[in-house]
């Protein structure tokens, strides 16, 4: 089977969750003999993949995708940095109308059985690809933009194109139930067009058994007694960052050795920055900036952690607890992310109850057996959260699809 | 009595913190330079020495030899000297060489041009017995007039500066203070017995200092003939005409191309030929020349910052406030511990400047602060000096200290 796969990015030329998703998930479709095509809009060097085709759309050669807006793919521009160094702004309509073209191309040339079109910024391409082969688009929701606007209804133009890629597809696949929910809700679709397809994520063996932290100033600190809570994404509204350093000031109040390690840039950066100082706990905010999901330091900073917090808004999925479990932290989550419909044993707590936030914080690092115990059960539970089964799904949508087509 | 001009410049360039990220808390203990060797803070002085130190020691050698008249004061702090003796030994020659001639005046100040006075009197005591000591090292001199780091003032510091014997301090002339009284007479501080007060002529000094360049200024291009010519309609009762200013003004503030170095060697003998009773002084010269007029109560920290004119480019946001914070909650772990590398990083770690990178009144003010800033943002200042700090504790918790 032949699979014509639209995605942004894929890693280690990455920003956020979706490229991992996109890797992890069309390694375990190949796995199943699929036959994909990634049609990415940039060209870099991926000497890991050898279980698909990457194809770039435009010969812009870049070295490593930078978001530097951290606005996701609402804002205008995506910079990149290329080889050189430098990095380059890209106008994002422009950069989009040239992936259509090129997609389209693809499409009306190419023999495939299905387009697999991931998030808003491929669905014109997709539908592109459809109208020209006539071959069935399925489009998979990692993120909509009414998820990155914290709530709100975001950019109308982005909002335009999501609607009508979901309007047009011929299947939906969405990476949680909640997802599905705001896809029925904020875009009018009918439920039984949308399945619910929940992410995994598989790690490197070699990965596993590092030694040595990248962080010896935190591991120090922790033989003096101090307690590390890590939180770690882009720092924009959807992340609910400033929630949790208001809950943070509780913690801090009631036990003064405690470090927050903040991960990440985004357009809340500074606002952050000086929320912290603001609220008199910078001396225990780290603001660690930037650091690429693909590397050790973003590894030891879950396994220098008591505690990982995703405190957000709106999460379709999120795969960041599933790697602090992995890599030793036991979990806050929000109950607004997609995770915490697989993930039973951790820390859950509403977006917007600071109180109860800093509540279950102070216990996961106060008692040690709580710590223990919840995180012990989560490694078991994540035994369960591997790609096979969302891969028989899809695999089956793919099926019917097909079979579709035929009749 | 003769009228004269007191030229002060203030010569200071602090160790800016290097890029320092988390993963250098811990490892790396060296804050302020690049590589070993150094690079970054060697690349700003060396940069500095040949735009503006070099040039500017060359013409006032020049006018100290050509008019046995021409005299001025100047203050160097005790972090430029190190970096100097580092990477420009040259530039300190120069600086001795000027001072030899025994008609240039060094003020006394903190050694590490920090805002400790309003922190702690005994580590404030501290560095200024460091700088007097590295100025009596250096040039054989011992400061007798007192300048507290950009100009702060208050009468606690006319009271201690008189206290400890100084004969004069100096601080800014601003209107809203001094009310109807000049800032070109001597002035006594209020409850003090023996120090006399001089302040800044700040419009005369900024015209100089900030709008020589400025070609939207009205009075654009400055010349020597027509400063001396406004300094005749001042006042003709004046006793001083106090300009203060950045020494940094010659050549690096004001670039060479501007006309800054011939304004500079054309101003003394315009000065002292407009009248008769024209000449130049250092501040001790003045001090002991002229009787203090009046007396004056400054209850309120003052500065020479801004358009306020008082400490809020360094401590006026959460940040920095949390940040000075941070640094004077170690003093007494960092002075228990004895060790004289982490004392001496805590101190170089006060410098202002500093804080003042992480000012974020970018408007108006703003841009000159921006133009002084090594980092992209006030927030990147702030994580940087908050990463350092992180790593002195480190070494404070290894030593035993509770953190």
């Amino acid at each position: 089977m032949k699979i014509l796969m639209l995605g942004w990015e894929l890693p280690p030329h990455h920003t956020g969750g979706m490229g991992v998703v996109c890797l992890q998930l069309c390694k375990a479709l190949a796995s199943q003999s699929a036959d994909i095509e990634f049609v990415l809009p940039y060209s870099a060097d991926f000497p890991t993949i050898n279980f698909m085709k990457v194809t770039p759309a435009m010969p812009t050669s870049v070295e490593e995708v930078l978001r530097q807006s951290g606005g996701t793919y609402d804002s205008q521009y995506f910079s990149y940095l290329d080889a050189r160094g430098n990095t380059r702004g890209v106008n994002m309509a422009e950069h989009q109308d040239n992936y259509v073209k090129y997609v389209s191309q693809l499409a009306l040339l190419g023999e495939y059985d299905v387009i697999h079109a991931h998030d808003w910024l491929t669905f014109r391409a997709g539908l592109a690809a459809k109208h020209i082969s006539g071959k069935p688009l399925i489009v998979h929701i990692h993120s909509t933009e009414f998820d990155r606007s914290g709530g709100n209804s975001g950019n109308p133009l982005v909002r335009e194109i999501e609607y009508l890629g979901l309007h047009l597809a011929d299947k939906i696949i969405a990476v949680s139930q909640a997802t599905k929910d705001i896809i029925v809700r904020e875009y009018d679709i009918d439920p039984s067009r949308i399945s619910v397809v929940h992410n995994a994520i598989e790690f490197n063996e070699n990965e596993l058994y590092e030694t040595g932290s990248s962080y010896k100033y935190i591991e120090y600190m922790k033989t003096q007694g101090y307690k590390v809570i890590l939180s770690a994404g882009r720092l924009t509204v959807q992340k609910g960052l400033t929630n949790l350093l208001h809950a943070a000031k509780e913690v801090v109040e009631r036990n003064p050795k405690t470090l927050f390690l903040v991960v990440g840039s985004g357009e809340q950066y500074q606002e952050l920055i000086r929320l912290a100082a603001d609220l008199g706990i910078s001396q225990n905010v780290i603001m660690v900036g930037y650091i690429n999901g693909t590397g050790k330091q973003w590894r030891d900073a879950f396994r220098c952690a008591d505690l990982f917090v995703m405190p957000s808004i709106s999460e379709p999925f999120g795969l960041t607890p599933i790697e602090a479990i992995t890599f030793g932290a036991p979990v806050l989550i929000s109950k607004q992310t997609g995770v915490s419909e697989v993930l039973k044993n951790c820390f859950k707590v509403d977006f917007w109850d600071i109180h109860e936030m800093a509540n279950q914080m102070c216990a996961a690092i106060t008692y040690p057996n709580l710590k223990e115990e919840i995180y012990r059960n989560a490694q078991a539970e994540l035994k369960k959260i591997a790609w096979n089964k969302s891969i028989d799904k899809i695999m089956d949508i793919y099926n019917k699809q097909l079979q579709r087509v035929a009749v | 009595m003769k009228q004269a001009v007191c030229l002060y410049l203030h010569v200071h360039q602090p160790f800016r913190i290097k890029h320092y990220t988390i993963f250098d808390s811990g490892v790396d203990h060296n804050y302020f330079n690049e590589h070993p060797g150094g690079a970054d803070n060697e690349r700003i002085i060396k940069k500095v020495a040949y735009k503006s130190y070099l040039p500017a020691n060359k013409a006032l050698q020049h006018l100290l030899d050509t008019n046995p008249e021409f005299k001025f004061s100047i203050s160097i702090t005790g972090v430029l000297i190190e970096q100097l003796e580092m990477w420009a030994p040259e530039v300190l020659q120069s600086f001795k060489d000027l001072v030899a001639s025994g008609r240039v005046e060094i003020l006394a100040e903190t050694y590490h041009h920090s805002l400790v006075f309003f922190y702690s009197k005994t580590e404030f005591e501290a560095q200024v017995t460091m700088h007097r000591q590295k100025i009596q090292d250096v040039f054989g001199l011992t400061p007798q007039v007192f300048r507290n780091t950009e100009l702060s003032y208050n009468n606690d510091l006319a009271s201690w500066a008189d206290q400890a014997g100084y004969k004069g301090i100096i601080t800014e002339g601003w209107e809203p203070i001094l009310g109807w009284r000049s800032p070109n007479f001597m002035y006594k501080p209020a409850h003090t017995n023996n120090i006399r007060l001089m302040l800044k002529n700040y419009r005369l000094s900024d015209d100089v200092a900030f709008r020589f360049s400025d070609r939207n200024w009205s009075e654009w291009p400055l010349t020597a003939e027509k400063f001396v010519h406004w300094m005749g309609a001042a006042m003709d009762n004046a006793q001083t005409f106090n300009l203060f200013m950045d020494y940094e003004t010659f050549g690096e503030h004001q670039w060479e191309e501007t006309g800054i170095f011939e304004f500079l060697k054309a101003f003394p003998d315009f000065w002292m030929k407009s009248r008769q009773d024209r000449t130049f002084m250092t501040l001790s010269e003045a001090i002991n020349s002229y009787e203090a007029q009046d007396s004056i109560d400054i209850p309120q920290t003052l500065t020479w910052a801004d358009t306020e004119r008082d400490l809020s480019a360094w401590l006026g946001n959460s940040m920095q406030q949390q940040a000075l914070q941070a640094l004077y909650s170690l003093h007494k772990s960092v002075i228990d511990s004895g060790d004289w590398q982490l004392i001496e990083d805590w101190r170089k770690l006060q410098t202002s400047d500093h804080f003042y990178y992480m000012c974020t009144k970018w408007f108006n003010d703003g841009d000159i602060h921006a133009y002084f800033s090594p980092y992209t943002s006030p927030y990147e200042a702030f994580i940087n000096f908050m990463n350092a700090w992180h790593d002195l504790k480190y070494r404070l918790a290894q030593k035993g200290y509770e953190v």
